[in-house]
């Protein structure tokens, strides 16, 4: 390992002040070592605050605690020398490709040739020409995020940030690009010293990190590392390759379990309310069920094997598979979804019968879901406006969350007649429950 | 490449001069021409415009029509300037946006042709004894008929950045410039385009009132189409209104060719989301300006001062985040004087109209005010209702249509421009002859020019509705007024809404034209807070003048609050599709 590190980021953490005057935090206590050479990968679900620690790092957004150090030197700002590739691309439309490459340059105020030459050579060597006079609106979602790599890589950065640079493409072009980036990459061709990978994508960090950082959700914080020592080109059918993902899995896994502890809400009554809950729906739920108890799971699923099989990202399983775990249909352990009795005895069920099953799970296990039930059973005009339920969330989670969980209970909650919702007076009633 | 080479020393002369540079530059040599012809006499004295009376001949109208045209781009170009500082001001700080906004909004309901009585006095002063004096006040007026929904339009432009591009931007060191450059202007110029366009329609309005302007004893004729409309009407010239009426048709076909068309191709490229299939719009003058060298060396070195200017101003490091605590107190401190300050100007500002308005006006004045705003507001209404019902289903019926819906634009565009003023003859001619009640008859003048922007919002509202609802429709056998209160109306109804907010908007502003009608000494008015205006304005009124405007203000800003703004919102929530 280099004796300067290109970035050491030391106990660093993001908060923001909630309504009641407390602090929600999205990122605590992270730390985090780039050396020259290295690709490092965070790894995690949305709300994880991986990106967060990327802008972080970019100088895009500041930090509550903690300290960024580019070689040697306190981040404050946009730092010289850090580029950053977009999920979204991000391109200017009103640019043409060149015109895209060139900008950087020109904010640095070079002279006019240096500019047109580095540009060139960006564009060359990212595999564009050809392409210089095109506007983006005329290229496919491949070509874009290679304008989006030529542009970061023509300032000659010494780290590339990359926010899910591959999320937003099709199977096979972001596989493309990723071969290629991997190529520059271990020829040396790209000015680059090291990279910043986030994504979701467990494969996609295996194939391409020397070093993966994990992470977990409530706060987002690193929840382990896990060094890749596998050698490039590595290949995805490789058993140590697998063994490695599957590992990844169970890591992952493992701790989720840990943050349910699992209360009856007749016990506790009004507590808990305060978790966040995914927007999943009922039709989402049932699908995984089914599939878990058909063969040739009958009854309990190796994540990545049935991932694969639903050709699924563990973005979209996980949460899928959590929230079959909040309401006791299944249980996750060891990178494993298994049924419970619930969850077999509503994947035999009818229609009517399968409503009255997720009806009593929802109540017992989600608090909200019996808070909102209780309120209204105690008004005798069985009618509460959401905002009331907003404000309560909110002492817990931010504003985006809380309507995201309003929207998943309002959901969960019209699919098992437990209580009725009008969008138009933004309204919860009784009026046709079962 | 090889015929390319052969024949390369042959071509050469092609290459120096291409055949669309004849064109252009027979374009800009004419555009100097009407420059220079147009802004002769602008230093001249006053009493000029005594001594060369304004003529009705036809001859004098290319000239007329070229001064009037002008002024009416000053005013766009001021529109333009103010709506970049003003719109970035207001985006840029939100707490200066806390007065900024809210002051467009009421700017923007503000009676305009009761102000032009009030200005004129003022710009007069500025240059005593000129003309200048007088083309600053017009040039005023239209300014005040043209910037705001500009402003606002860029405003939000502003507020709707992505974010990603902010940080793209921010991530590749632009400086402050460059960004407003590079990425807030060009964002905003698609939206900002197309009121543009809004704001010449509605310019045209005000044009008649801008250049005759008459306060009082004092009385300016500017030359230009809008005193040659005033003093043909004065002389009961009806071939001179028709004359004028062509000269109009051909000055905004002229203008859109050569102007708007190319701007709405160009600023196409602006658009930052690509829905595929929708066409992109063509324009043979835009075709002229990207073949010739030209105009091709004059953009050139355009983009050549933006590039220069971001490189001589200061360079200044991306704004480096400050520690949280210390800018929340400075922010805090100061925003508590800026609240002091906006409070102190309005309780003067309050006071001042306590004291001119309220203590000199009997309470009978008041009363009499309120009950002529409650008359012009029921005209508002059953004019705009009247209006929604016959254009909504022609709306629809066209925008189902894109090549009917090709032709019909342009052609509501140009009516929208249609100042009212050129149908005073028929209308003084039919209520005189029929004795009909002007206080029913003078009514439909108030939504002559404003009622196509029910028609053209409609039409774009029905021509975006996704084909695949009305093959829905189709397939189940739905037909007839199911139809049409199932489908084709919500499908509509955002952009209904958006059309009617205008037209009411504008009908208000009509009634102080709408409500007096004159045909040489014939002199016809309804009774109306629009009347009211018009002849407090005459009369030289000021005390009347700012009453009436400032009910008619009132009246405007309270429907807007409690009726349109709230129908939007529920609209946009409600019936969006997409």
């Amino acid at each position: 390992m280099n004796a300067r590190p290109l970035l050491q980021v030391s106990g660093i953490g993001k908060s923001f002040p909630k309504p009641d005057g407390q602090e929600l935090r999205v990122l605590d206590g992270v730390n985090l070592h780039l050396a020259e050479g290295q690709i490092v990968g965070l790894l995690g679900r949305s709300g994880s605050g991986k990106s967060t620690l990327l802008r972080l790092i970019a100088g895009l957004a500041e930090p509550s605690h903690g300290e960024l150090h580019y070689l040697g030197v306190p981040v404050n700002g946009p730092a010289a020398g850090i580029s950053m590739v977009f999920q979204s691309f991000a391109l200017f439309p009103w640019l043409t490709v060149y015109e895209n490459v060139a900008l950087g340059l020109e904010a640095q105020r070079l002279p006019r040739a240096e500019i047109r030459s580095r540009t060139l050579a960006a564009i060359d060597l990212i595999g564009l020409d050809g392409f210089e006079s095109a506007y983006p609106r005329e290229l496919s979602g491949g070509m874009r995020q290679r304008v989006g790599f030529a542009r970061a890589l023509v300032v000659h950065p010494n780290i590339l940030l990359m926010d899910e640079p591959f999320s937003a493409l099709d199977v096979l072009t972001a596989e493309t690009l990723r071969t290629d980036f991997l190529d520059l990459w271990s020829e040396g061709r790209m000015p680059i010293k090291g990279v910043i990978l986030v994504t979701h994508n467990i494969e996609e960090a295996v194939l391409m990190c020397d070093r993966v950082l994990v992470f977990g959700s409530n706060p987002g914080r690193v929840l382990s590392e896990i060094d890749v020592t596998l050698p490039q080109p590595r290949n995805r059918l490789d058993p140590s390759f697998r063994e490695l993902v599957e590992k990844i899995y169970v890591e992952m896994t493992a701790r989720t379990v840990g943050a349910q502890t699992g209360n009856r809400t007749e016990f506790f009554q009004g507590q808990g309310i305060g978790s966040v809950l995914p927007p999943i729906s009922s039709n989402e739920l049932s699908g995984l069920l089914e599939a878990v108890a058909a063969a040739p799971y009958n009854g309990s699923a190796d994540l990545p094997k049935i991932a694969a099989g639903l050709q699924m990202d563990v973005d979209e399983l996980f949460p899928v598979a959590e929230t079959l775990q909040l309401l006791r249909f299944a249980e996750l352990a060891g990178g494993d979804l298994k049924l419970t009795e619930a969850g077999v005895a509503f994947c035999n069920a009818a229609q009517d019968e399968r409503k009255r099953i997720f009806a009593r799970q929802l109540l017992n296990y989600v608090p909200l879901a019996a808070h909102i039930r209780r309120v209204l059973d105690e008004r005798t005009s069985h009618v509460a406006r959401k905002s009331r339920f907003i404000d309560e969330l909110e002492d817990f989670m931010t504003e985006d969350a809380a309507e995201q969980t309003i929207r998943a209970i309002v959901g969960w909650g019209r699919y098992a007649e437990v209580f009725a919702y009008e969008d138009e007076s933004a309204r919860f009633t009784l009026e046709n429950p079962a | 490449m090889l015929r390319a080479s052969r024949t390369h020393h042959f071509g050469f002369l092609r290459d120096l001069v291409s055949r669309w540079d004849a064109l252009a530059l027979l374009v800009v040599l004419a555009l100097v021409v009407f420059l220079a012809e147009a802004s002769r006499g602008l230093l001249a004295p006053l009493s000029r415009l005594d001594a060369t009376p304004l003529s009705l001949n036809p001859a004098q109208l290319p000239e007329y029509a070229a001064r009037t045209t002008l002024r009416m781009f000053a005013a766009l170009a001021l529109s333009l300037g103010f709506t970049l500082s003003y719109a970035t001001w207001a985006a840029k700080s939100p707490r200066a946006a806390r007065v900024l906004i809210p002051l467009l909004d009421i700017l923007q309901s503000v009676p305009i042709l009761g102000f032009i009585s009030i200005t004129v006095v003022f710009f007069m002063s500025l240059v005593p004894g000129r003309v200048l004096g007088a083309e600053f006040a017009a040039i005023f007026a239209i300014f005040t008929s043209q910037a705001w929904n500009m402003a606002f339009s860029f405003y939000q432009s502003l507020r709707t950045v992505p974010v990603e591009l902010e940080e793209a931007a921010a991530s590749f060191h632009l400086t402050p410039w460059m960004r407003f450059w590079q990425l807030e202007v060009p964002f905003g110029l698609p939206a900002l385009t197309w009121n543009m366009m809004m704001s010449m329609s509605g310019g045209w309005f005000f044009v008649v009132a801008a250049e005759s302007i008459s306060v009082g004893h004092t009385s300016v004729a500017l030359p230009g189409i809008g005193s040659y409309i005033a003093l043909a009407i004065e002389q009961r010239n009806l071939h001179a209104i028709g004359w004028a009426i062509t000269a109009m048709a051909i000055v905004i076909l002229v203008y859109d060719q050569l102007i708007f068309r190319p701007l709405i191709c160009w600023v196409d490229r602006f658009r930052v989301e690509d829905e595929p299939g929708a066409e992109a719009p063509v324009s043979w003058a835009l075709t002229m300006m990207r073949r010739s060298r030209l105009i091709n060396g004059l953009t050139l070195a355009f983009y050549a001062l933006v590039r220069w200017t971001s490189w001589a101003l200061p360079a200044r490091k991306a704004a480096a985040p400050q520690p949280r605590v210390t800018r929340h107190r400075r922010s805090r401190l100061a925003g508590l004087a800026w609240i002091g300050i906006a409070v102190l100007l309005a309780a003067l500002a309050l006071r001042h109209l306590a004291l001119t308005l309220l203590l000199e006006t009997h309470f009978a004045e008041l009363r009499e005010v309120f009950l002529l705003g409650l008359l012009t507001l029921a005209r508002v209404i059953v004019l705009i209702a009247l209006a929604s019902l016959l254009w909504v289903p022609v709306g629809v019926w066209i925008g189902l249509r894109p090549r009917v819906a090709q032709v019909v634009q342009p052609i509501a565009q140009f009516l929208a421009a249609f100042p009212a003023n050129l149908l005073f003859p028929l209308a003084v001619y039919l209520i005189v002859t029929g004795q009909l009640n002007p206080d029913w008859w003078l009514s439909p003048l108030m939504v002559l020019g404003t009622q196509w922007y029910i028609l053209f919002n409609v039409i774009a509202g029905a021509s975006a509705m996704p084909a695949e609802l009305r093959r829905v429709a189709q397939n189940f056998g739905v037909g007839g007024w199911l139809w049409w209160r199932r489908v084709a109306l919500p499908g509509v109804f955002p952009f209904f809404v958006t059309g009617a907010i205008t037209a009411s908007g504008g009908s208000w502003n009509a009634a102080i034209v709408a409500e007096v009608a004159t045909w040489g000494h014939t002199k016809i008015s309804a009774h109306g807070l629009g009347a009211y205006i018009a002849q407090a304005t005459s009369a030289g009124d000021y005390h009347r003048i700012v009453l009436g405007i400032a009910a008619m203000s009132l009246f405007v800003v309270t429907i807007n609050r409690w009726f349109w703004r709230p129908l939007y919102y529920y609209a946009e929530r409600r019936y969006r599709l997409t």
